[in-house]
């Protein structure tokens, strides 16, 4: 097929979606929705806190729509999100109130309430299954009763003033919201966890493995780690009381890192908070991570790691607008080119006219030095 | 067709392994770089340990696999559950019987024998990482015995606190050449390294360094003369076997915060608990 620089190019879109839309089906008619829906839930949990819109089937649309690329698929579902009226503001999820399929805390080997792994695959081993290696013993599927309430592990630390209060949002107003406003700096403390609450599960990935390699590490343990449904309401003006629309799924993980203070200061532990919609372990357990690393500086600990820059992190950990720019770099810039070319030509033929005089210059005092 | 070698890895794998932690022994303390593979759980869950275990284990070994000194913790039992399946050598809980212990983060209780092996789990095995984040500089300082910024940590520590803050990890002197971290284990352990007649190995799958200390080696906390090495433990008794002298696990029993204290080491504690009834059996006829 050749490149030709042609205007318009409707045809050619036009063609490249009828290529993917073929691609995608295969042979037969591709996945349905109601399979996407019940294989691919860690995908569409991603999905979702990354598009930032807590919508299962949509984001499992999204999913197909895009051949299963996320960032594809959370783009999408960001894009619908533009379009939705914006109502009213829900009230704060309770999470102690969580209907809890899963709860570990590695800093007390009991808690009140127990340990519990939910459906989780950590201690799997990662081997493909060739029927040879059955597990020794294989269970019928236990769906345990979800509980509830259950109170947070770190209590019984907080009771102790061992761990520091929540950190105050920084005002008494309803916090800033991320959706409605520019990312500005200084951030405070809920706009820092809403861009990193949508950032892109990678990047925060690896900013939270930089901090335990000792870029800006912040000592943690995981204080606890949750996942199950919570319900959201709403007061409507009109009734002037809380209803609830609907449960979501959450993971939240508390992160409990090592003491600052002096000796004047009592030593106490300080917090890390993560929190993602769907079960998402890695995302939640990044977050609170990178979280805690940006409270470095009002912690007054050493700075100077990437994860620990506020600016450079929330600017960079949108996927949406990081795919996009570097992505445009395939659109055409045969303009800035040309100019690019008009003038690289310019200075090598400056350069070639100098040396030209300058070897003229030289032969002449060779020419010179002869007589 | 999926098959899988005794113990996982291929023999040219194990073997490479197993050349490392010979110079690893020849060199005490010193990190020697290997070829880590990707093993079937996450880095981090004991990747390393579990190569070295399945570099060193033959079918007469008899493996024992503790996490925070328990054999039924979870990790331990996904580790342990992997080796049956992957080699189908026995595996105890006894640490008495085990020829080779695999541990993350405690060492027994009890004394190991010069017939043992224990196999730690190492996160991190560069103790100068918190001091010297870039690894080809923290080399050239082990080099070079460059040591000083781990004292002027502990002595910074010292005047803030008032004392070592380090309450695990406490980095150690081998042989009086090399500083090593011990792993994640809590400073109550550091005492046992020094002069074990047990080998030593060290497994760091994610960074790719194996260490080990040889059997009767020195192993000193580093410490000052005026503040020297204080390994902790809770101040408290066993609620099961009455134990005062072995590392505590804190158990929150209610809402109201009431706390017991339990053995970390759930052989020793369930040891002890045995040879009780035996005596109180003896005792009674």
């Amino acid at each position: 097929m050749a490149f030709v620089a042609t205007k318009g190019g409707e045809d050619a879109i036009a063609a490249a979606h009828a290529w993917r839309a073929d691609r995608r089906r295969g042979d037969g008619e591709g996945c349905t929705l109601r399979q996407a829906t019940t294989s691919f839930g860690r995908a569409i949990d991603r999905v979702m806190a990354e598009g930032a819109l807590y919508d299962p089937d949509l984001a499992a649309r999204a999913l197909l729509q895009a051949e299963g690329d996320l960032v594809e698929a959370a783009f999408l579902l960001r894009s619908y999100r533009a379009t939705q009226p914006r109502l009213v503001d829900a009230r704060p999820i309770d999470t102690t109130a969580m209907r809890v399929q899963r709860r570990v805390s590695a800093i007390f080997k009991d808690v009140l309430g127990g340990q519990r792994l939910g459906p989780t695959a950590d201690y799997s081993h990662r081997l493909f299954d060739t029927g040879e290696t059955a597990p020794e013993s294989a269970p019928d599927p236990v769906a345990a009763e979800p509980v509830s309430p259950l109170p947070s592990a770190m209590g019984i630390l907080g009771g102790e003033t061992l761990l520091e209060a929540i950190p105050a949002a920084g005002h008494d107003a309803p916090p800033a919201d991320l959706t409605t406003m520019p990312l500005d700096f200084p951030a405070s403390r809920p706009i820092r966890l809403q861009a990193l609450a949508r950032g892109d599960e990678g990047f925060l990935l690896s900013l939270a493995y930089s901090t335990q390699r000792g870029y800006g590490n912040t000592h943690p343990f995981v204080g606890e780690l949750r996942m199950g449904e919570v319900a959201v309401s709403v007061v409507p003006p009109e009734l002037g009381f809380a209803i609830e629309i609907g449960d979501i799924v959450v993971t939240e993980c508390q992160m409990v890192n090592q003491f600052t203070g002096s000796k004047t200061v009592p030593p106490q532990f300080t917090r890390g908070y993560g929190l993602s919609v769907g079960h998402a372990d890695r995302r939640a357990m990044s977050m609170a991570l990178v979280e805690r690393a940006l409270r470095a500086d009002e912690l007054g600990e050493a700075t100077g790691s990437p994860a620990q820059d506020p600016e450079f992190v929330l600017s960079h950990c949108d996927n949406i607008q990081a795919t996009g720019f570097v992505e445009h770099l395939k659109l055409p810039h045969y303009v800035d080119f040309q100019s690019e070319l008009e003038i690289i030509r310019a200075i090598r033929r400056q350069a070639d006219e100098q040396r030209a005089e300058d070897g003229m210059d030289r032969k002449k005092e060779d020419g010179d030095d002869r007589v | 067709m999926i098959a899988y070698n005794f113990a996982y890895l291929d023999e040219q794998t194990k073997r490479g392994i197993r050349r490392a932690l010979l110079k690893a022994v020849a060199i005490p303390g010193w990190q020697v770089p290997f070829a880590s593979r990707e093993m079937p759980l996450p880095y981090g869950w004991g990747t390393g340990g579990i190569q070295v275990t399945a570099a060193i284990i033959g079918q007469d070994d008899r493996l024992k696999v503790i996490d925070q000194g328990a054999d039924d913790t979870t990790n331990a039992v996904a580790i342990a559950s992997f080796f049956r399946r992957m080699t189908g050598v026995e595996t105890t809980t006894r640490t008495a019987e085990a020829t080779i212990i695999q541990t993350r983060h405690r060492i027994p209780e009890q004394a190991l024998t010069e017939d043992q092996v224990i196999v730690y789990q190492v996160p991190q095995p560069e103790p100068l990482w918190k001091l010297i984040p870039e690894r080809p500089v923290a080399r050239r300082a082990h080099a070079l015995s460059d040591y000083g910024m781990m004292y002027v940590k502990l002595y910074e520590d010292i005047t803030r606190f008032g004392r070592v803050s380090s309450a695990y990890d406490h980095p150690v002197m081998v042989n009086g050449r090399v500083l090593m971290s011990p792993s994640p284990i809590p400073a109550f352990d550091n005492p046992k390294m020094d002069a074990m007649p047990a080998l030593q190995l060290f497994g760091a799958g994610r960074e790719r360094r194996l260490y080990a200390v040889p059997p009767y080696t020195p192993v000193r906390s580093l410490d000052f003369t005026d503040h020297p090495f204080h390994p902790g433990r809770a101040d408290g008794t066993c609620a099961f076997c009455g134990s005062t002298s072995s590392y505590l696990d804190e158990i929150i029993i209610d809402d109201h915060g009431t706390r017991r204290f339990l053995c970390s080491d759930t052989d020793y504690c369930a040891g002890r608990i045995e040879e009780a009834e035996r005596r109180a059996e003896e005792g009674g006829q």
